[in-house]
C-alpha cells in the first residue's frame, strides 16, 4: 500500500516577502494584544468568591453607587494577556543589558524564593514585636553587613529607593547643622550628577551650586574649593562618578568640605564597582545611600521597587530617622517613636512602617551567597568587564576619558567619531542586534554620551559578541549606511514611537469607545 | 562562585587586552590608603542549601498571618492573592527588566502601566492617575507638596484621623521643604472644624477615608469648606478594597487622591515593598509627581505606549523637578494590575462586600464582650474598640493565646493617653467563622 | 514698525508703540526639537529683564524663556497651548509667546541686531 502522507522536509525555495502580513495581525511568537479593557465581557470572572450573605450594611451614607467600569475576564484570559505582554519586554534573563549607571546584573532566583518564605512575606509590620524576632534579625544582620562593607558606623534602613535615600541623607545633614545652631543653605553638586541629586537638594530648600568637571572627567577640586564657604551644607559627589571614573581626589574633597564645617554626601549608585575593595568610610564620607537593587541585585522589576538604605558617619549617626532596630541583651527591639530612645535625635520618619523588607531578604540572601570573597570578586569582575569593553572599542568609538586611565564598572563613549549617525541611532540599532541599548545622553557633561555597564554577570563570550556588534555598527556608521540606523529598530515589537504626539496630546488612560457611551 | 561566569583564564586574557598587569592596576585611582588588602570581616560565600538554612531559620521565628486568627490592619491588610499573580510577576521579562526608557522593547511594561493608570483612575473616581509611587505614606507627602505648588500656599492641615505614620512622613518631608504642617489630635469620630482651621495660607487639607480608626464618612461637606477657602482636599486611603463598596473620593470632591494599593496583589511583606496609588483632576496633571505612561503610535502607525510628560521629572528638570522620585513601584503595580484584572467589576465589588460582612460579623461578636465598646458605628472592614484597659496589654495577652487581635493605640500614638485603650481591628475575606469565635473567646478570657 | 532684536538666551523681540512681542528664535526652536508644551505668564504679571517669564518644553528638555526687557505682560499667545507645534513651524511669527508693555522701550537698543545675533549663533 502506498503511503500518501509524504511532506516536504526541507525548507524549499519559496519567496519570502519582506512585508509579509498575517491575517491575525500576530507574527508567530509576537502576539498583538489589546488592552485588558477591550477584552472584558460581562458574565466572566477570574476568581471564585463565595456569595455575600446580604448582612445589614454598616457603611452609613457612603455606599458606592454605579459601576466602576472594570472589565470582567476569566483566569486563562488574564494569564494569557499578561504573558503576551511580557513577551514584548527585553530583560536581563533574555540578553545583555549594558545600561550604564543602572547595574542590570543577574537576579538570582534563590533571592526570590527566600523573600517568599511565609515567615518573611506573610507577616504584618504592626503585629506585636515579640511575634516577629526573625524579621528584626534580618534587618539587623543586613545592617551589619552594610556597616562592615562600607566601614560606616550607622545605617538608616527605611528609605524606599535611591532618591529616597538621598533625601534621608540630606535631611540628616540638615538636622545636624540645625543641631549646631547653624543655618547653611547651599549644596555643591557636580555637573555630571544624577538628576536626583539637585532635585533632592532643591526639594528641601537648599540652593544647588554646580561644580564643573575637569577634562579628565573628575570633580574640579580647585573650582569646588572656590565655591566653599560657611553657608555650604554639603557636597554631593557620586563615586565612582557618572563618567565611570573613580574620584582620585576624594580625600581632598572630603577634607575641603569638612574644613568649612560641611558634610560629604556620596551618591552610592555605583558602589557595586568598589564593594569589598574600598570602604567609603575610609574616604571621609559622612552619608551614602546604597541602591540594594543595583549593588545587591534585588530585581529592577520594570522600574521598582527599589530600596535605598543610607550609611552614616559618627557625626550624623544620632539623626537616623525612625524606625530602627536596636540590639539588646534580650534580643532586638524596634524603636518607632522618639520617646522610646531618649539618647537619639531622629530627624523624623521617611515612610510608613520599616522599609522594603522584601528587598532586605533578597539582598541579604545575595550577600550570604557571595560572602566577603564573592563580593570583592563582584567588584573586580565588573571593573574588568568594563575595561575590556573600553579597550576593545576605543579605537572605533570616541572614548572621551580613555586617555586618563582605566575606568571603573562602566565605559563611556560618544558619537563624535561619526557623521549623520547619532548616539540615539546606535542605541536603536543595538536593539536589532539583540542587546538592550546602553545609557544614552547621560552624563550631561559629555555630548552624545553612551555609557556602557556590562556588570560582572556577563561572560567573556557574551562580551565578545557585544563588542563585535558594536564594532560592526561603527563600521556601518563610517561607511555611511545611514538607512541601517534611521529606521531602527526594524525587528522589535514596535518601531520608534512618536513621543512628540504623546506629549502634545496626552492620553493617559483608556476611555470606552464613544458609541458604547451613547448606547448607555 | 555560581553567579560569576569569568574563568581565571578569561581574566588573564582580558587583562592582557586591556594592557594591565593585575586587577590592582584597574583600581589605581583609589587612594593607596583606602585600598583594602584583605577581605572584610564577613563570612565566605555559601551554596544555595546553606543559605536556605540560615534564612529559613530566621523566617521560622516569626508568627505568620496565615497561621493564626489574624485581625491586624492599620495600613496593611491580609488578603488572598490568586496564584497566577505571583507566577506572572516572576516571569523574567517583567522581573528582570528596567524602567521602560526604550519603548520599542518595553511595550509589556508600558501597556500594563497604562492599564494600571486606568484602573486607579476608575477606582478613585479621578481623571488621571500616575504609574505608582513608593507607597501610600510617601505618596501623601508628594500630594501635599503638589497642592502647595498648585495653590502657591505653604500650609497644610492633616486630620487627626489620618494614619499617624502618614502624618509623620508629611511632617518630616514637607516641613523640611519649608511648609507649615498642622496635625490635629488623634480622636475617633472627631468633628474637626475645617472652617476655622483652613486660612488663606492653607494649601490643602488631608483627610483619610476609611480613616485610621476604620470610620467611613461622606467627605463632600469638607470638600465644600476647603474649596470655599481656595484650598485643595487631598483624600488618602490605606485600604484600596474599600473602593469596591464605598463612594470613591473623586465623587466626594477630592482634588488629589492618594492611597496604598498593597491589599491588591502585593501581600504583607512586613511593610514593604508596597505600591502607592496617586490620582488627580486633569487640570493638575502637569504638577503630578512620578512617571506617567501615555498612548501614541509607532513609525508604522501601530498603537504603542511611552513614558511621557517627563519634563516634570528629575532626570530632565533636575532642581526644578516636581519631585525627586526616580523609581516607582513597577513590579508591585503589575501585581496590582493582574489581581485587579482577575477580579474585574464583579469580583472586586464582591470582594469588598465579603470584607464588609466579615467586619460586621466580627464587630457583632466583639461588641458583646463585657467591657468592650464599638467606637466607630460606620466602617468598611476595620473598626475601633474601646477596651476597659490599655489595648497594648490586651494585644500582648491575645498574641500569647495565638490570636493577632489588632493594632493598639499605643503602637500608633505612643504616650497618647486618650487613645491608649483603643484597639483598631481589621477583618477581611481570609477570616473564617472559627477565627472570629476564637477571637471572641480569647478576648472574653483576657478581659475577665 | 521696528526691527527685530535678539538676546543671548535666544529670545527675539519686536517693539510697536512701546509694546514688545517676544518669542524664541528659530535657532532655539531647532535646538529644543519638537515643542510639546508652553507655559505662559499670567496677563498683568510684571516681568523683569533677564528673569524667567515662560517655560518651553520639548519631549526631552525644558527651557526657561527670559523676558528680554522689563515690563508688564499684556497679552499671551493662547493658541500655543492647543498647538505648540507653531513654535517650530513659525517661531518668529505665529509662534510668538507674549506681549510686554515696556518700562523703557529705549532699552531695546542694547539688544543684538539680526546680524549680530547671526554672528553670535555662528560662534556657538
Amino acid at each position: 500500500m502506498m503511503n500518501r502522507e509524504g511532506r516536504a522536509t526541507t525548507p524549499g525555495n519559496a519567496a519570502r516577502p519582506d512585508a509579509f502580513q498575517t491575517h491575525s495581525g500576530h507574527r508567530a511568537l509576537v502576539q498583538e494584544e489589546p488592552l485588558i479593557f477591550e477584552l472584558g465581557r460581562p458574565g466572566k470572572i477570574g476568581v471564585d468568591l463565595p456569595e455575600p450573605k446580604g448582612t445589614q450594611s454598616r457603611l452609613g451614607n457612603t455606599a458606592r453607587r454605579g459601576f466602576i467600569g472594570l472589565p470582567d475576564l476569566s483566569e486563562p484570559e488574564v494569564v494569557r494577556h499578561y504573558v503576551r505582554l511580557s513577551q514584548k519586554n527585553f530583560s536581563i534573563d533574555t540578553g545583555m543589558f549594558p545600561l550604564g549607571s543602572c547595574t542590570m546584573k543577574h537576579n538570582p532566583r534563590l533571592n526570590e524564593k527566600m523573600a517568599r518564605l511565609p515567615g518573611f512575606a506573610d507577616i504584618h509590620p504592626l503585629q506585636p514585636q515579640e511575634t516577629v524576632p526573625g524579621a528584626f534579625e534580618v534587618m539587623d544582620e543586613l545592617a551589619r553587613w552594610l556597616k562592615v562593607l562600607t566601614g560606616m558606623p550607622a545605617v538608616a534602613m527605611s528609605p524606599k529607593a535611591g532618591a529616597h535615600g538621598e533625601l534621608c541623607g540630606l535631611m540628616a545633614i540638615k538636622a545636624a547643622i540645625e543641631a549646631r545652631g547653624e543655618k547653611r543653605t547651599r549644596i555643591l553638586v557636580p555637573e555630571s550628577a544624577h538628576g536626583t541629586n539637585p532635585a533632592t537638594a532643591a526639594l528641601i530648600g537648599f540652593t544647588v551650586d554646580s561644580i564643573p568637571a575637569t577634562p579628565r572627567g573628575r570633580v574640579d577640586l580647585a573650582a569646588m574649593k572656590a565655591k566653599l564657604g560657611p553657608d555650604v551644607a554639603a557636597v554631593m559627589v557620586t563615586n565612582p562618578n557618572t563618567c565611570g571614573l573613580f574620584e582620585n581626589e576624594v580625600r581632598e574633597i572630603a577634607d575641603a568640605i569638612h574644613g568649612v564645617g560641611g558634610y560629604f554626601y556620596c551618591d552610592g549608585a555605583n558602589y557595586n564597582a568598589i564593594v569589598g575593595r574600598v570602604r567609603p568610610g575610609d574616604l571621609g564620607i559622612d552619608a551614602m545611600h546604597i541602591n540594594l537593587h543595583k549593588t545587591f541585585s534585588t530585581p529592577h522589576g520594570g522600574g521598582g521597587p527599589g530600596a535605598g538604605p543610607v550609611v552614616f558617619s559618627d557625626a550624623l549617626a544620632p539623626f537616623v530617622p525612625l524606625p530602627y532596630v536596636v540590639s539588646e541583651a534580650g534580643g532586638h527591639r524596634l524603636v518607632e517613636h522618639a520617646s522610646e530612645d531618649p539618647a537619639a535625635k531622629p530627624f523624623g520618619r521617611m515612610v510608613a512602617f520599616h522599609g522594603q523588607m522584601g528587598m532586605f531578604t533578597r539582598a541579604l540572601t545575595y550577600m550570604f551567597s557571595h560572602g566577603a570573597d564573592g563580593l570583592r570578586q563582584v567588584a573586580e569582575d565588573a571593573v574588568l568587564n568594563a575595561n575590556y569593553i573600553l579597550a576593545s572599542l576605543k579605537d572605533v568609538y570616541n572614548a572621551p576619558f580613555a586617555a586618563s586611565g582605566p575606568c571603573m564598572h562602566e565605559a563611556l563613549f560618544d558619537d563624535t567619531a561619526f557623521e549623520g549617525v547619532t548616539t540615539l541611532d546606535i542605541a536603536k540599532a543595538l536593539i536589532d542586534e539583540g542587546f538592550h541599548p546602553m545609557t544614552v545622553y547621560f552624563p550631561l557633561v559629555v555630548h552624545g554620551a553612551m555609557l556602557v555597564e556590562p556588570t560582572e554577570t556577563e561572560s567573556k563570550e557574551t562580551l565578545d559578541v557585544f563588542i563585535a556588534s558594536m564594532r560592526g555598527l561603527a563600521e556601518d556608521a563610517r561607511a555611511g549606511k545611514v538607512e541601517r540606523f534611521k529606521g531602527a529598530p526594524f525587528l522589535a515589537p514596535r518601531a520608534r514611537l512618536d513621543e512628540t504626539a504623546a506629549a502634545r496630546k496626552p492620553v493617559l488612560r483608556w476611555e470606552p469607545p464613544k458609541r458604547a457611551e451613547a448606547a448607555e | 562562585m555560581r553567579y560569576l561566569p569569568l574563568t581565571d583564564a578569561d581574566r588573564r586574557e582580558m587583562l592582557a587586552r586591556i594592557g594591565a598587569k593585575s586587577m590592582d592596576d584597574l583600581f589605581a585611582d583609589v587612594p593607596e590608603a583606602a585600598r583594602l588588602k584583605s577581605l572584610v570581616d564577613l563570612p565566605r560565600h555559601k551554596g544555595e542549601l546553606e543559605v536556605e538554612r540560615i534564612m529559613g531559620a530566621m523566617a521560622a521565628r516569626n508568627m505568620t498571618a496565615s497561621s493564626v486568627p489574624f485581625f491586624v490592619g492599620a495600613g496593611a491588610y491580609k488578603h488572598h492573592v490568586p496564584s497566577s499573580v505571583d507566577h506572572i510577576i516572576q516571569r523574567s521579562e517583567f522581573l528582570t527588566s528596567y524602567t521602560p526608557y526604550q519603548p520599542e522593547i518595553a511595550q509589556g511594561t508600558l501597556q500594563y502601566l497604562f492599564e494600571f493608570q486606568t484602573q486607579v483612575a476608575l477606582l478613585t473616581g479621578m481623571e488621571v492617575a500616575n504609574a505608582s509611587l513608593y507607597d501610600g505614606s510617601t505618596g501623601t507627602a508628594e500630594a501635599v507638596l503638589m497642592a502647595s505648588r498648585i495653590t502657591r500656599r505653604n500650609r497644610a492641615v492633616l486630620s487627626g484621623t489620618l494614619h499617624p505614620h502618614y502624618a509623620a512622613v508629611v511632617e518630616t518631608v514637607c516641613a523640611a521643604a519649608g511648609m507649615e504642617i498642622v496635625t490635629l489630635p488623634a480622636r475617633p469620630l472627631s468633628r474637626e472644624d475645617f472652617a476655622t482651621l483652613v486660612d488663606d495660607k492653607t494649601a490643602c487639607v488631608v483627610v483619610q477615608n476609611p480613616d485610621v480608626f476604620g470610620s467611613v464618612r461622606d467627605l463632600s461637606p469638607i470638600a465644600d469648606i476647603v474649596h470655599g477657602k481656595g484650598a485643595l482636599m487631598i483624600a488618602a486611603f490605606t485600604e484600596v478594597v474599600s473602593l469596591g463598596a464605598v463612594t470613591p473620593p473623586g465623587h466626594m470632591g477630592a482634588d488629589i487622591v492618594v492611597g496604598e494599593g498593597q491589599s491588591i496583589g502585593v501581600g504583607l511583606n512586613f511593610g514593604g515593598p508596597y505600591v502607592g496609588l496617586f490620582a488627580a483632576k486633569q487640570q493638575y496633571l502637569r504638577q503630578m509627581p512620578g512617571r506617567l505612561c501615555g498612548e501614541t503610535v509607532d513609525a508604522d502607525g501601530r498603537r504603542g505606549y511611552v513614558l511621557t510628560l517627563s519634563t516634570r521629572e528629575q532626570h530632565i528638570r533636575r532642581e526644578k523637578a516636581t519631585s525627586n522620585i526616580c523609581t516607582n513601584s513597577g513590579l508591585m503595580s503589575l501585581a496590582f494590575t493582574i489581581h485587579m484584572s482577575l477580579l474585574g467589576e464583579r469580583g472586586f465589588t464582591r470582594l469588598a462586600a465579603l470584607n464588609h460582612e466579615a467586619a460586621c460579623a466580627l464587630a457583632s461578636r466583639l461588641e458583646k464582650v463585657p467591657g468592650v465598646e464599638l467606637v466607630t458605628p460606620h466602617f468598611f472592614n476595620e473598626f475601633t474598640l474601646r477596651l476597659p484597659r490599655p489595648a497594648h496589654e490586651v494585644v500582648h495577652a491575645l498574641a500569647g493565646k495565638g490570636v493577632l487581635g489588632g493594632v493598639p493605640g499605643a503602637r500608633l500614638w505612643p504616650g497618647e493617653k486618650a487613645v491608649e485603650n483603643l484597639l483598631v481591628v481589621a477583618a477581611t475575606e481570609v477570616n473564617t467563622e472559627t477565627d472570629r469565635v476564637k477571637y471572641e473567646a480569647a478576648l472574653t478570657e483576657v478581659l475577665s | 514698525m521696528s526691527e527685530t532684536r535678539f538676546t543671548e538666551q535666544h529670545e527675539w523681540v519686536r517693539i510697536e508703540n512701546g509694546v514688545a512681542t517676544v518669542g524664541i528664535t528659530r535657532y532655539a526652536a531647532e535646538q529644543l526639537g519638537d515643542v510639546v508644551y508652553v507655559e505662559l505668564p499670567a496677563i498683568g504679571k510684571k516681568v523683569e529683564a533677564e528673569k524667567e517669564a515662560a517655560v518651553v518644553e520639548s519631549v526631552k528638555a525644558a527651557s526657561e524663556v527670559y523676558a528680554p526687557l522689563s515690563g508688564e505682560v499684556v497679552a499671551t499667545n493662547d493658541a500655543l497651548s492647543a498647538d505648540p507645534a507653531k513654535v517650530n513651524a513659525d517661531p518668529e511669527g505665529e509662534g510668538w509667546f507674549m506681549k510686554i508693555r515696556l518700562v523703557n522701550p529705549g532699552d531695546a537698543q542694547k539688544l543684538m541686531t539680526r546680524d549680530a545675533y547671526d554672528a553670535f549663533v555662528k560662534g556657538l
